[in-house]
């Protein structure tokens, strides 16, 4: 095999989660009350663009969650020999991206350096001027002119490609019926599609441009050390989704089981149950992150022989840093939960099954359990973009990701103190600051049709 | 009321008991003081002198939670269990790592941070009801539809994007202001102006669209049909019931975060240089103070309770419908 599959702690819960995902999907197809509320999000126009951004991002935080290890050589007895440095399906397919690396700071679309060095000329003498950039713009003439006519033409070309892969995707979809594509494009479905089928539209081109142009130019620019800065935001959104996704994963065995227990046992389990999440809710967040990370912190750099790569020891700072978000954020859904279960309990169908006689463990799991679960899954949606924003801030303080993984906050880490300069290094901080907003944006609008879809007191007051 | 306060107050009394043993047991049993101990002397070929010492000069060299080699209550009272966690509950902090007095230093460095923080919810509350109620006033409206969308979208914002935009705009390229740092007295404005900006703005987003909700719900009840019923025209409707009514939730959400102000934002306040309780705990996580730290954790706890008890008092004051016995 040229490669080794990898499977991070993360990978693994990513895994989980997908199996969740379709799972669920493969059991709401079958009921059509369960089918309903999901109609409605079908239904909204916002629902259908944002689902378009939010797929977006979900394929490539994917891509980059398929680990391996690449095959370097063979060895005598003609076994293979892997490298320890870990890949991602995504580096691969990112290719040139991930590798071409220029000497420090170059500006969006630039083929020169970003400061001054000393640049031999062709005569041998020493020229203090912006030497060329290694890989940016490297096509372009010595004096990097028709650098314009370049850029618009090779977008150009990137958005046609984009559009004939957008088309071939639709008619695939319609299953090359043609009237199903028109009607489809035009909007004469029952559920707005059209809307989903155009926002793909701008958001393949878009994307296919930039793509395009990645190959030839550094479309962001490069950083201190001279990384692609595009590439960079990209990877950085496995991190936030992970961010986002597997800190509620984590946590909600934990809220939903605690919380239904202490709404429907009453009595003592009530009252321990509402103490332990008092107890963790009165540490102000920040506080208790910190603590946490500070402890790990000190485990880490005393046991640092039980990591094999650096890859792994960040993945699990990044794990560890879900479970501690976790911990500090259940408690909302375990009261939420709490009180559900407490107005659960004195319905009459539950009271029948009492007294019929049916056990409390096959109560709760057959009449209070499905009937919490929207609001479990109006909490997953709603805390995501709260979960991306606070990976920045957490990362910015120090107490985030692990220095090493690429992540929106370590970008604006890296990158706030060079506002100072003159002229201002803006292009990472801008492009972080614009890939969190697009999808932290998309994710709140997402949320509020989720909520409106799911929630059964919103629907009533309409 | 006094017996329901005091009630209240036992009650809190096992919640802090909670947090301090959490913290005990974060700061001592995970890792142990030799690991601290360790981690503070930097690199990994430290000799177990070295690490005496540091433990002997911290106060960390006494046993966890019981120590044997002493007589009568100082078996209980000679450990690491009394004299660092026990202690916090008589806001005796002690001292940091660094050797300074902590429980001087908060006192010193809460000023600061209140300087901040309470102009910037005062503000950030008027600017955010005035907002709420024009959209309320336009409720059904574009103005409302692309009001919401505004705020949605403010609230997609990072607020490190705010800070170091604030920080660029008004102190870099407009020049009005020092980009940070602090001064004493009333020379202090000039620091406290674009934080207290920065805030304000970056909470627009989240409160005006929370409080256009709770003034939408107003909006919908039965006393304000039969106000605008009785022919009140439409700008009373909105002041003089919805406003007052709506003003319930507004206050006991504000009285909660009221004694958490004093230990200010972590985030502002390191971003803008300014010495109070935020920056100070930014330092003690930068430094690994772990005496800082705990103090920190605890005493958050406390306000936090405290600001829970607040809200239930506020409640009967503003609502003459709640009773508390």
């Amino acid at each position: 095999m040229p490669f080794q599959p990898v499977i991070l702690w993360t990978d693994a819960l990513i895994y989980l989660l997908l199996g969740l995902a379709m799972a669920m999907v493969w059991y709401t197809r079958r009921y059509e009350h369960l089918l309903q509320p999901w109609r409605r999000v079908a239904g909204s126009r916002t629902g259908q663009a944002t689902m378009v951004v939010l797929a977006f991002y979900l394929l490539i935080g994917l891509l980059d969650t398929l680990h391996f290890n690449p095959k370097t050589s063979d060895d005598a007895n003609g076994k293979p020999v892997y490298s320890t440095e870990v890949l991602s399906l995504f580096d691969v397919i990112a290719g040139p991206l991930r590798t071409q690396r220029e000497k420090t700071y170059s500006s969006p679309f630039s083929s020169h350096l970003f400061s001054k060095e000393n640049v031999e000329q062709a005569d041998g003498s020493l020229v203090r001027d912006y030497p060329r950039l290694l890989y940016g713009g490297a096509h372009l003439d010595a004096d990097g002119s028709g650098r314009a006519a370049d850029i618009a033409w090779r977008s150009l070309s990137g958005a046609f490609n984009g559009a004939l892969a957008w088309a071939a995707l639709l008619i695939l979809l319609c299953r090359f019926d043609r009237r199903r594509l028109h009607r489809l494009l035009m909007g004469r479905m029952d559920n707005p599609w059209h809307i989903g089928a155009w926002s793909a539209l701008g958001l393949i081109m878009m994307f296919a441009a930039l793509w395009e142009l990645a190959g030839y130019y550094h479309v962001l620019g490069t950083d201190k050390v001279g990384e692609d800065v595009f590439f960079q935001s990209l990877k950085s959104i496995r991190t936030g989704l992970v961010i986002g996704t597997v800190t509620t994963l984590v946590m909600l065995p934990a809220a939903i089981m605690l919380g239904i227990m202490a709404g429907y046992f009453r009595g003592w389990v009530d009252d321990f149950i509402q103490y332990l999440y008092t107890t963790l809710n009165s540490i102000p967040g920040v506080l208790l992150i910190a603590a946490a990370v500070l402890m790990m912190q000190i485990y880490m750099s005393n046991h640092a022989d039980e990591f094999n790569s650096l890859t792994e020891r960040a993945d699990l700072r990044l794990l560890f840093l879900c479970l501690i978000l976790g911990v500090t954020s259940w408690t909302s859904l375990c009261r939420l939960l709490r009180g559900e279960a407490l107005k659960l309990r004195e319905l009459e169908y539950v009271q029948a099954a009492r007294a019929f006689g049916v056990g409390h463990f096959r109560i709760l799991l057959r009449h209070v359990v499905p009937n919490v679960m929207h609001i479990v899954l109006i909490t997953i949606v709603l805390d995501f973009s709260g979960l991306v924003l606070a990976e920045a801030v957490l990362s910015y303080i120090s107490i985030g990701v692990d220095p090493a993984t690429n992540s929106w906050g370590n970008m604006i880490n890296g990158a706030r103190l060079e506002l100072a300069r003159e002229p201002v290094v803006w292009w990472s901080l801008l492009a972080a600051f614009g890939f969190m907003f697009t999808l932290v944006l998309a994710a709140n609008l997402f949320s509020d049709v989720v909520r409106d879809a799911f929630d059964p007191r919103l629907r009533q007051q309409r | 009321m006094t017996a329901y306060i005091i009630r209240r107050l036992l009650y809190a009394l096992p919640i802090l008991i909670g947090v301090n043993a959490l913290t005990f047991v974060l700061f001592f049993v995970v890792n142990s003081p030799d690991d601290m101990a360790r981690m503070h002397l930097g690199s990994k070929r430290v000799t177990d002198a070295a690490i005496q010492s540091w433990k002997q000069d911290h106060g960390y060299d006494r046993p966890l939670l019981v120590n044997t080699a002493q007589q009568g209550a100082a078996v209980f009272t000679d450990t690491i269990l009394f004299e660092k966690s026990i202690r916090l509950f008589l806001f005796d902090f002690g001292q940091s790592d660094s050797g300074r007095d902590i429980g001087h230093d908060i006192s010193q460095r809460m000023w600061p941070s209140l300087a901040i923080a309470v102009p910037t919810l005062l503000i950030g509350l008027a600017v955010n009801i005035t907002f709420a109620l024009l959209l309320a006033f336009f409720r059904a409206t574009y103005l409302d539809f692309w009001g919401v969308v505004l705020c949605v979208a403010m609230m997609s914002i990072s607020g490190l994007f705010y800070i170091i935009g604030g920080q660029f705009l008004v102190g870099k390229v407009l020049n009005l202001v020092p980009i940070s740092g602090y001064d004493t007295g009333v020379n202090a404005w000039k620091f406290i102006v674009l934080p207290m900006i920065v805030g304000v703005v970056g909470g627009i987003g989240s409160g005006t669209r929370w409080y256009r909700t709770l003034f939408l719900e107003e909006v919908h009840r039965d006393y304000v049909r039969s106000a605008r019923a009785k022919g009140v025209s439409e700008h009373l409707v909105l002041f003089r019931h919805v406003l007052r009514n709506a003003l319930i939730p507004i206050l006991t959400g504000v009285v909660v975060v009221l004694p958490l102000l004093f230990i200010g934002s972590l985030l502002t306040e390191s971003f803008f240089g300014i010495p109070g309780l935020g920056s100070y705990t930014i330092d003690a996580i930068n430094s690994q103070d772990f005496a800082i730290v705990r103090a920190m954790v605890f005493l958050g706890a406390v306000l936090y309770i405290l600001g829970l008890l607040l809200t239930d008092i506020s409640y009967t004051i503003a609502d003459p419908r709640v009773r508390l016995d």
